[in-house]
Parts: structure tokens; sequence; C-alpha cells
């Protein structure tokens, strides 16, 4: 006949935790290799357009960006609210681009001298005038390949 | 007497690494880099000037943005949604029709064959200096949207596969019949203020 025992100690014998820290430092990993850092301080604020036929930028070494957008807070006492550009860490006229494009350039391998794309996040309310301005400073400098950044629209 | 090395207590091991990894998850952003990919016409030389081509008007679909960001499609007013479907009758000219592109028949070999294109046409965009980009990027979009769905369309009807998925050789034939020619005209001022 089955007994029923009482009283007899029985712990909960102890999780063995010690691959947690393993595992968290794993996760860690992944997240630290996926995860892109911003490519720079922004001094001007935009919001991406919203688009459809969107293509990934595939390699981050080949790309170039240039900002366009109202300076931010901090910076709009000194340079005003107009739609400015920024390449790199700083605010730049339209005949920068030019020489911003051709060091660049020059700083790539030979290889991937050609293959160099420029990415322009400009914000959505920009005013023509100034994308076609630097449309035209880039296809004098000969970077043709060029990608207006935008969120995917998810509806109308 | 050996000395009994005590083990170090390594239980705030997890606690610390969780706190990275918040960290790490918090402060960095996971924005892919998307776009609309285009490519910009060579520049002119400057001992040449830019010639106006001389395109037949039968062959150029003009889209013009005004600076109030609406849109007109051969001197009509025309809503955005519906320029996909207006530039893909344009680029194709199914039924032959004389006011649209002339068609051409060509051998473009592999499993394309023979296959009628408009050899010609031109998509023509200008806009207004005070054109807002969002207005300027959403024409372009449709445009290379109604390119994308023909392309689409015809690796359909040949090779029983999407456009994506077909290989490089493929997609360049039908890059063929279907070469992307939007022209940028220079930003002019249209006008109202």
């Amino acid at each position: 006949m089955a007994k029923i025992r009482r009283n007899e100690k029985r712990e909960m014998p102890a999780l063995n935790t010690s691959s947690l820290p393993d595992i968290i430092f794993m996760l860690l990993f992944f997240f630290m290799s996926v995860t892109s850092m911003k490519e720079v301080s922004y001094k001007v604020q935009f919001k991406n357009p919203q688009a459809t036929e969107l293509t990934k930028l595939e390699n981050k070494s080949l790309v170039r960006y240039i900002y366009v957008g109202t300076p931010t807070a901090e910076y709009r006492k000194q340079y005003g609210a107009e739609t400015r550009i920024q390449l790199n860490d700083q605010f730049a006229e339209v005949n920068e681009i030019g020489e911003y494009i051709v060091n660049e350039r020059s700083s790539m391998k030979e290889s991937d001298q050609g293959l160099m794309t420029v990415s322009i996040k400009a914000d959505k309310d920009t005013k023509m005038g100034v994308i076609a301005d630097i449309k035209q400073e880039l296809r004098r400098a000969y970077a043709l390949k060029i990608s207006y950044a935008a969120t995917q629209r998810t509806s109308y | 007497m050996a000395k009994k090395i005590p083990q170090i207590n390594a239980s705030s091991m997890a606690d610390i690494s969780f706190l990275l990894l918040i960290f790490f998850l918090v402060t960095t952003s996971m924005d892919v880099n998307q776009g609309l990919a285009r490519r910009l016409p060579a520049p002119i030389p400057p001992d040449q000037k830019a010639e106006d081509k001389d395109i037949n008007k039968r062959n150029l679909l003009v889209v013009k943005i005004n600076s109030a960001n609406q849109l007109m499609v051969q001197g009509e007013l025309t809503d955005v949604k519906k320029l996909r479907e207006r530039a893909k009758e344009f680029i194709k000219n199914e039924h032959n029709a004389e006011y649209y592109p002339k068609v051409y028949e060509e051998d473009f070999g592999g499993k394309i064959g023979i296959y009628k294109y408009t050899k010609d046409h031109v998509i023509s965009v200008q806009n207004d200096v005070d054109t807002q980009y969002q207005a300027y990027l959403e024409v372009q979009n449709e445009l290379v949207a109604a390119y994308n769905e023909l392309r689409d369309e015809l690796a359909h009807e040949k090779f029983h596969k999407s456009y994506n998925e077909l290989d490089e050789e493929d997609q360049k034939l039908i890059q063929k019949v279907y070469p992307q020619k939007i022209s940028e005209a220079e930003p002019k001022n249209y006008g109202g203020n």
C-alpha cells in the first residue's frame, strides 16, 4: 500500500543560474552588433516623407548623407528658422556640397568610388528649391546615385 | 596547510549584464536606411549648351507640380492617386492609341521574344521652387511604382515569377523593355507665389 508521507523534508532544489550571465551576454552582443548608432548628432530636425517604392541602402560604408531641415531649438537663435543643410557635423552652404563629395570620395577605396550613394535626408516640408540646388551640386560633383530617404507609407 | 580560495560570488553578474543590455536596447536606434533610389543625369559640360531635345509631342507625358502642390498631367488637374494608372497606360500604350507614344516591335531574345514597347516615351516632371518635398516625392514614387508594376506584370507573363525573384540577367532583359525614363526639368517659377 502506498503510504502517505508526512513531515518529510522535501526542499525545492535550487535552480542553477550560473549560465544566465552567458545567455544575457549573448543577447547583449547580438544587440550591439545589430543596432546602428546614429551617424552624427543632428543639428537640423527633419521628418522623413513617406513613400512606398523603397529600396534598402545596402552597404553603409558607401553611403554619404546630406541632412536638410530647420535648425534644432538650441541652434535656432544662431541660425534662424530657415531650412539649412547639414554635412557631417556642421551646417553648410549649398556650394560646399561639391567639395564635401569630392573629399568623401577620395577617402574611399578606388574600387568603391563609383558606387558611392548620396542619401538625401530632408524634411517633408522642405521647399523644392533647396532640394533642386542640392541636386544640381551633386550632378556637378558627379555623385549621380542618390536616394531620397523616406519611410514606408502604411496608408493613404 | 593549504588555504582555501573563497569563491567569488557571481550571482550579480546577470544583473550587471542585464543593465548593459537594457542600456543598449534603449540608446540604439533601429532605423533602417531606406529610400527612393534615383539616378541623376550626368552634368552638361560647360562648353556645351543645354539643347532642347526635340521630342514628339505624343511621346511626352508632362507632369507639373505647382507651389500649392497641385498636380497637372498633360494640362489637366489630376489627383496623385490617379497618376500611377495614367503613367502605366502611357508607358505601355496597349491599344496603340495615337495620342500615346509610338509602339515598336522588337525581338528582345531570351524568354521575352518579340514584344511591343514604346521606345521613345519620356515622362517629364516639372516642379515649382515652392513645391513641398513630400508632394514631389509622392509623384516620383508613383512614377517609379508604375514602372515597377509594369515590370512585375511582364515578369509574371513571361517568367511566371515576380520581378524581384528573377535573376539579374532576366531583370536586365525586362529593364530593356521598360527602361525608366523620368526626366526632370530645371525648377522654374511658375507663378502663384
